[in-house]
């Protein structure tokens, strides 16, 4: 299957020109329809500057060579005008923390039908229908009450499921997620993981799944990367890098997974 | 009296609201006791009212016997410098424009002031896996997980009885956070001292604690042996919390999601999942 989206040989620097720090390294991936692509690391590896380069959202400082193609259109080197038609219409994110999504002081139906009206073309009423299917898709309890609530009345994990919702509006064909559980517990942060895996399945998306946690991982990735130090070490399928990782550092970071320590210390 | 620390009905609020809902526990030396829970099931508060840094509303907290007196600017009583603490975030702990070798004297002092011997700042350092010759190195020298190494150092090196550790591992690397629990279980156990472990996450405390306390709003629904409660778990909330847990295996199976949010069942008071001790050792023990 052709990609829908290619990382090409991505290397990003910040700092002055000279005596700037690499950040990543020759990073290449590809994204596929109906596919999650995991982007493993620890803090520091490069993994959610990747992800943000896609997206244009780099500061100017950033000096990035290589290629992004959405389709056959290169989104490096883009001017920001028309980077604007691609994020959250063909290629939209969810971040860590929802809060960062979610304007605090707006209620949610206004954030959702302003984005889908301005992006779509919809008119009010088209917009509020689409925005109660949307809620009700990420599972969001009474969605047409919901809609004239604002973000701080939603638990976290609600918080995240109306951003998914956002991204979601507008049929994106690329998902990037940037550790989109780590701030959720654990019960709430199953249920995310859920969503996901059936939206990717019932919207064929292509999905680039960053995160620190191998049990997440495990949970939801088709395809693994692991990167350090701004490069990728290791590739393959989830499959595959679990069961026989080939690279050493791959090895150590499941080895120092709790789990892989049956023999209880105590 | 064996126990180092002994808290009964233990009530802490917070004007209306409640975060703590009469919590019971008792440490012993030599003993790792975990707390664990999801966000606002009153797992810090806890901490904090042991500790002494908020108020209990009701109910009693006794270190040794004795009544934890309120922390304030005041330099603590020689006698509760023998309770030490670690938090999650080791910068709010380790003072920015001090050589970490002096932090380490610091605790090292307190436990001279209890009459009590303590190891050079070299040596604490070399116990929590650092070069000993970083003693004159500053806190922003080192990355989060060598400060988190570095205030373990400062909080043993007062030769505490008790630890009180409030999620000091889960600002570190995933890779590290197995290892700097098991560092710290080995080292308050080679002291003698009896830990307070609080977490959020089980799969990592199973390694470490010899008994578990799950919290859930405020009141502990299971507590008892580490492995019979990871193995078989009684209580919904805890079979929710265990099974909700995602495996690095490989396998691609999706963890198990509470079919509601937040079930009633879940604040459920089942006494058989409450002190659960293993049948064997119970009747050995006899």
């Amino acid at each position: 299957m052709s990609a829908v989206l290619s990382i090409t040989d991505l290397s990003i620097e910040f700092g002055p020109k000279g005596s700037g720090r690499t950040v990543v390294d020759s990073v290449s991936l590809d994204l596929t329809a109906g596919r999650i692509q995991g982007l493993a690391g620890e803090s520091g590896s490069g993994k959610t500057v990747t992800a943000m380069a896609v997206l244009g959202l780099l500061p100017d400082s950033a000096k990035v060579t290589g290629s992004i193609r959405l389709g056959d259109t290169e989104l490096l080197g883009m001017p920001t005008r028309q980077l604007r038609s691609i994020r959250g219409m063909r290629v939209a994110m969810v971040f860590q923390d929802p809060s960062a999504s979610l304007h605090p002081q707006i209620t949610v139906g206004s954030q959702l039908t302003d984005h889908v009206r301005h992006h779509l073309k919809l008119k009010r009423r088209e917009a509020k229908e689409r925005a109660v299917e949307l809620l009700a898709r990420v599972r969001v309890p009474n969605p047409e009450e919901a809609l004239s609530r604002y973000p701080h009345q939603f638990s976290g994990g609600q918080r995240q499921r109306i951003a998914i919702a956002m991204a979601l509006a507008c049929d994106p064909e690329v998902l990037l997620a940037d550790e989109p559980t780590t701030a959720l517990d654990v019960t709430v942060q199953a249920g995310i993981l859920h969503l996901l895996r059936d939206l990717v399945a019932e919207r064929d998306l292509a999905v680039l799944l960053v995160t620190h946690d191998l049990g997440v991982m495990s949970a939801v990735a088709d395809d693994m990367a692991v990167m350090r130090h701004g490069r990728i070490v290791e590739t393959g399928t989830r499959e595959k890098l679990f069961r026989d990782p080939e690279h050493p550092y791959t090895r150590e970071l499941l080895e120092a997974m709790p789990d892989a320590q049956e023999s209880e210390v105590l | 009296m064996n126990e180092l620390l002994r808290v009964d009905d233990l009530h802490v609020r917070y004007g209306p609201v409640t975060a703590v809902d009469g919590v019971s526990l008792e440490i012993t030396p030599g003993e790792v006791l975990a707390l664990v829970g999801e966000s606002g099931c009153g797992k810090s508060s806890t901490a904090r009212a042991i500790v002494g840094m908020d108020k209990p509303a009701e109910g009693t907290v006794l270190f040794r016997g004795s009544d934890v007196p309120k922390l304030d600017l005041r330099t603590r009583r020689p006698d509760f410098t023998a309770m030490q603490m670690v938090f999650q975030d080791p910068n709010s702990s380790l003072n920015p424009r001090k050589r970490v070798g002096d932090q380490i004297a610091d605790g090292i002092r307190a436990a001279k002031a209890r009459g009590l011997k303590s190891n050079s700042p070299q040596e604490w350092l070399e116990a929590v896996g650092l070069d000993a010759d970083m003693v004159g190195r500053y806190p922003h020298q080192f990355s989060g997980g060598q400060r988190q190494r570095i205030a373990i150092a400062r909080a043993l090196a007062a030769k505490p009885d008790l630890i009180v550790a409030d999620e000091p591992i889960s600002a570190l690397d995933a890779s590290s956070q197995a290892s700097v629990a098991a560092m710290m279980r080995q080292l308050c156990l080679d002291a003698g001292a009896g830990m307070l472990f609080i977490s959020h996450d089980l799969s990592v405390v199973r390694l470490m604690a010899d008994r578990l306390m799950v919290m859930y709003r405020g009141k502990v629904v299971e507590s008892g042996s580490t492995s019979l409660i990871w193995n078989d778990p009684v209580h919904p909330y805890t079979r929710a919390l265990l099974s909700a847990i995602p495996h690095p295996d490989g396998k691609g199976v999706l963890p198990e999601a509470p079919a509601a949010e937040a079930p009633d069942e879940w604040a459920s008071h089942i006494d058989e999942a409450l002190n659960r001790v293993p049948v064997s050792k119970e009747a050995a023990s006899e």
